[in-house]
C-alpha cells in the first residue's frame, strides 16, 4: 500500500531553492492529516551538509543522490535517480515546486510511472486519504479543484510562494541516507555544454519578492526608468506587459502574463498596465497588487488592492521619493 | 531530416470561459478555436530547420474534424503533410493519452526531431512534450529559446532558460522540443501557401487504425479527474488611493503599503 509523501527538493548551484522549503512544509501538513511520514529527496553535486535543512521544515528522511553526473539538472538523469528512489519508498504522494525545473521533472516523472499529474497548483487537501488539488486553468480564467486515479504515487507541483513554510526548526534532525541508485551511462543521452549566466544581482521574476512592472502606458523604453528607480528603491524585480515587450520595449524575459512568466511576489505594483485577462494570469496570486493608471476604467483596478488614478510619470517618482525617506 | 511538429486547437484567448452546468467542465459552443499559440513556435522552427537542411515537416494533431483547420494552416505556412488522430473515444483524454496516441502515430514515421508547443493555454500542464519522449524512449528539452542543429544533423543544442540562467544542453537525435516564446517569429501563412495546402495530403486516424484500445482513451481512463471547475478566486476589494495631487496620492500609497499592508 503507497504510503507517505515525498518531496523533491531542488538546488541551484548548491543551495537548496526557497520553494523547496514551501514544499516540504506543504507536505508535512498533508501527512500529518494521513497520519505518514515525509520524505525529502535532493539531487546534486557536493550538497549533503545542505541536504539537512530540509529536515528543520519537517521532513522526516532524507534521501540524497550526490553525483558530479547530477551538478546540473538534466531531465534523463534526474528521472531517472527519482524513478529509482520512488520504486524503493513507495510513496502515496510525489511533491515538487513548480519551478522550471520542478515541471519538467513532473512532466516526465508522470509519463515514466504511468501516473496523474496536476501542475502549478494553488492548494492543496486529503479527501477520503487521496490528494485533492486546486489550480488555474485557461490562464487563471477558471480554477479546477482535481484528483487523482488508483495509480500511485499521486503527483503535484506548486506554485511557488503561494503555500507557507513552517517555521524553521534546527533541533528537528531527520534521518539522512544515501539514494543508492545507479547512472546507468547508456540511458543519459543529455550532456549540459553550457551554462549561461544571467546578469549578476538580477533576480528572476518568478523568485521576486516585489515586482515592479510596465505596460503601454510606459509609452517607450526610457519611460521604464522611472520604474527602475523605484524598483532600486524597493529592492523590487522590474517586469512588463506583452504590450511593452511586443513593442520592443522590454525583453522577454521580464515578460508577465499567459505567455509570460507567472509571478507571484508579496507585491506586485502594476504602472500603465489595462490588465487584460492575459497579463492577469500571470500576477493574479500576488498578495498586494498596485495599480497606476490614469484611465479609471482600466479593468487592472479590479483586481488591486489599491489603485492610483492618475499620471504615472507623476506618481511613481514621488513614490520612489517617500519610499526613500523610509530607509 | 524528418520533421514532425505536434499541434493541438484551444480557446482564443480573447474567449470567455463559461463553466458549464453541473461544474465539471467548460462550455465549448461559441468557442473561437486557434492553433495554440506555442505550438505555431514549433512550426516555425521545423519549417527554418527543413530550409537548412532539407527535408520534410510533417505536423500532426489529436481531436475532433475541426483541427484539420490548423493542420492546414501548418500546411500554409509550408509544412508538407498532415496527420488527423480522430476518434470519439479518444475525447475527454488526459495528457498521458494523448501523448500516447501521438506516440504511436510517429514512432512508425522515424522521425530525426519532434516539435511541440511547451505547454497548452487551456489547460496549463505541459505534459504532452515530455511524455511524448518518454514513449518514444528518447530525451526531451522542454521550454527551449534556441535552437542549434549541428552542422552533420545528427545532434542538436537546445537553450532552456531555468530562474537565474540558461542551460545548454546537448543530445543525439531524436529527441523531443517543447517550443517557447522567443524561440523564433513565426511566418504568416502566405496566399500561395494557403492555396498549396488545399492540395497537401492529410489523412485521419482512428484509434483502432493505430492499433490502440479505444478503452484506454477518454474521460474513464483519465489518471488526473476534474472534480469540479469554479470561477478564480474573488479578491477582497480594493480601495483608490485618495489624494489632490500625484504627490500626496504617493504619499498616502506608501503609508498604506508600510503600515496596511506591510508590504514595504
Amino acid at each position: 500500500m503507497p504510503q507517505g509523501v515525498m518531496v523533491i527538493a531542488e538546488q541551484r548551484d548548491g543551495e537548496i531553492r526557497k520553494v523547496s522549503y514551501e514544499v516540504v512544509s506543504e507536505g508535512k501538513r498533508l501527512a500529518d492529516k494521513l497520519g505518514q511520514k515525509v520524505i525529502a529527496v535532493l539531487l546534486g553535486q557536493n550538497i549533503k551538509a545542505k541536504a539537512a535543512t530540509l529536515g528543520h521544515y519537517g521532513a522526516d528522511k532524507i534521501v540524497v543522490a550526490d553525483d558530479a553526473k547530477l551538478a546540473s539538472y538534466t531531465p534523463d538523469a534526474y528521472a531517472s535517480v527519482i524513478a529509482q528512489v520512488v520504486k524503493a519508498n513507495d510513496p502515496a504522494i510525489l511533491l515538487l515546486g513548480a519551478s522550471v525545473q520542478g515541471k519538467d521533472l513532473a512532466a516526465r516523472l508522470s509519463a515514466r510511472l504511468g501516473v496523474g499529474m496536476a501542475q502549478d497548483c494553488t492548494a492543496f487537501s486529503i479527501d477520503n486519504g487521496r490528494l485533492n488539488a486546486v489550480r488555474p486553468i485557461y490562464a487563471g480564467k477558471a480554477y479546477a479543484k482535481v484528483t487523482f486515479s488508483d495509480n500511485y504515487p499521486h503527483i503535484a507541483t506548486a506554485r511557488p510562494n503561494v503555500m507557507p513554510t513552517n517555521p524553521p526548526d534546527a533541533s528537528k534532525a531527520a534521518e539522512t541516507a544515501d539514494a543508492g541508485v545507479a547512472l546507468d551511462d547508456s540511458a543519459l543521452k543529455t550532456k549540459v555544454a553550457d551554462v549561461i549566466r544571467d546578469a549578476a544581482g538580477k533576480v528572476d521574476l518568478t523568485e521576486a519578492d516585489k515586482i515592479v512592472s510596465g505596460g503601454r502606458g510606459m509609452k517607450g523604453p526610457e519611460g521604464f526608468k522611472v520604474l527602475e528607480d523605484l524598483a532600486a528603491v524597493m529592492g523590487a524585480s522590474v517586469g512588463a506587459s506583452r504590450s511593452a515587450v511586443d513593442a520592443g520595449w522590454r525583453s522577454h524575459t521580464d515578460q508577465v502574463g499567459q505567455t509570460g512568466k507567472v509571478v507571484s511576489p508579496n507585491l506586485y505594483v502594476a504602472c500603465g498596465i489595462s490588465g487584460a485577462i492575459q497579463h492577469l494570469a500571470g500576477m493574479s496570486t500576488s498578495k498586494v497588487v498596485v495599480a497606476i493608471n490614469k484611465d479609471p476604467e482600466a479593468p487592472i483596478f479590479q483586481k488591486a488592492d489599491y489603485g492610483v488614478v492618475d499620471d504615472l510619470f507623476k506618481v511613481v517618482p514621488a513614490l520612489t521619493e517617500e519610499v526613500k525617506k523610509m530607509a | 531530416m524528418k520533421i514532425i511538429v505536434c499541434i493541438k486547437q484551444v480557446p482564443d484567448t480573447e474567449t470567455q470561459i463559461k463553466i458549464a452546468p453541473g461544474g465539471k467542465s467548460i462550455v465549448k459552443d461559441d468557442i473561437k478555436w486557434v492553433m495554440n499559440p506555442y505550438d505555431e513556435y514549433g512550426v516555425e522552427e521545423a519549417l527554418r530547420i527543413k530550409e537548412k537542411l532539407g527535408g520534410e515537416v510533417i505536423v500532426v494533431g489529436l481531436g475532433p474534424k475541426r483541427v484539420t483547420e490548423s493542420l492546414r494552416t501548418a500546411l500554409a505556412m509550408g509544412a508538407d503533410k498532415g496527420i488527423l488522430i480522430s476518434d470519439p473515444a479518444a475525447e475527454g483524454s488526459d495528457a498521458l493519452a494523448t501523448a500516447k496516441a501521438l506516440a504511436t502515430a510517429i514512432k512508425g514515421l522515424q522521425p530525426d526531431l519532434i516539435f511541440a508547443g511547451q505547454r497548452g493555454v487551456d489547460e496549463d500542464m505541459g505534459i504532452a512534450g515530455a511524455a511524448l519522449a518518454e514513449y518514444l524512449g528518447i530525451p526531451h528539452f522542454s521550454v527551449i529559446t534556441k535552437v542549434e542543429m549541428a552542422p552533420d544533423g545528427k545532434s542538436v543544442k537546445c537553450h532552456k532558460p531555468v530562474e537565474g540562467q540558461t542551460l545548454v544542453f546537448e543530445a543525439p537525435l531524436p529527441v523531443v522540443i517543447t517550443a517557447q516564446k522567443g524561440l523564433n517569429e513565426p511566418r504568416y501563412a502566405s496566399l500561395p501557401g494557403i492555396m498549396k495546402a488545399k492540395k497537401k495530403p492529410l489523412e485521419e486516424k482512428t484509434l483502432a487504425a493505430l492499433g490502440l484500445n479505444p478503452s484506454e482513451f477518454g474521460e474513464g481512463a483519465r489518471k488526473l479527474k476534474i472534480v469540479e471547475i469554479t470561477p478564480p478566486p474573488a479578491r477582497k476589494a480594493g480601495k483608490i488611493v485618495q489624494g489632490d495631487s500625484p504627490e500626496s496620492k504617493a504619499k498616502e500609497l506608501a503609508k498604506l503599503l508600510h503600515e496596511e499592508a506591510k508590504a514595504i
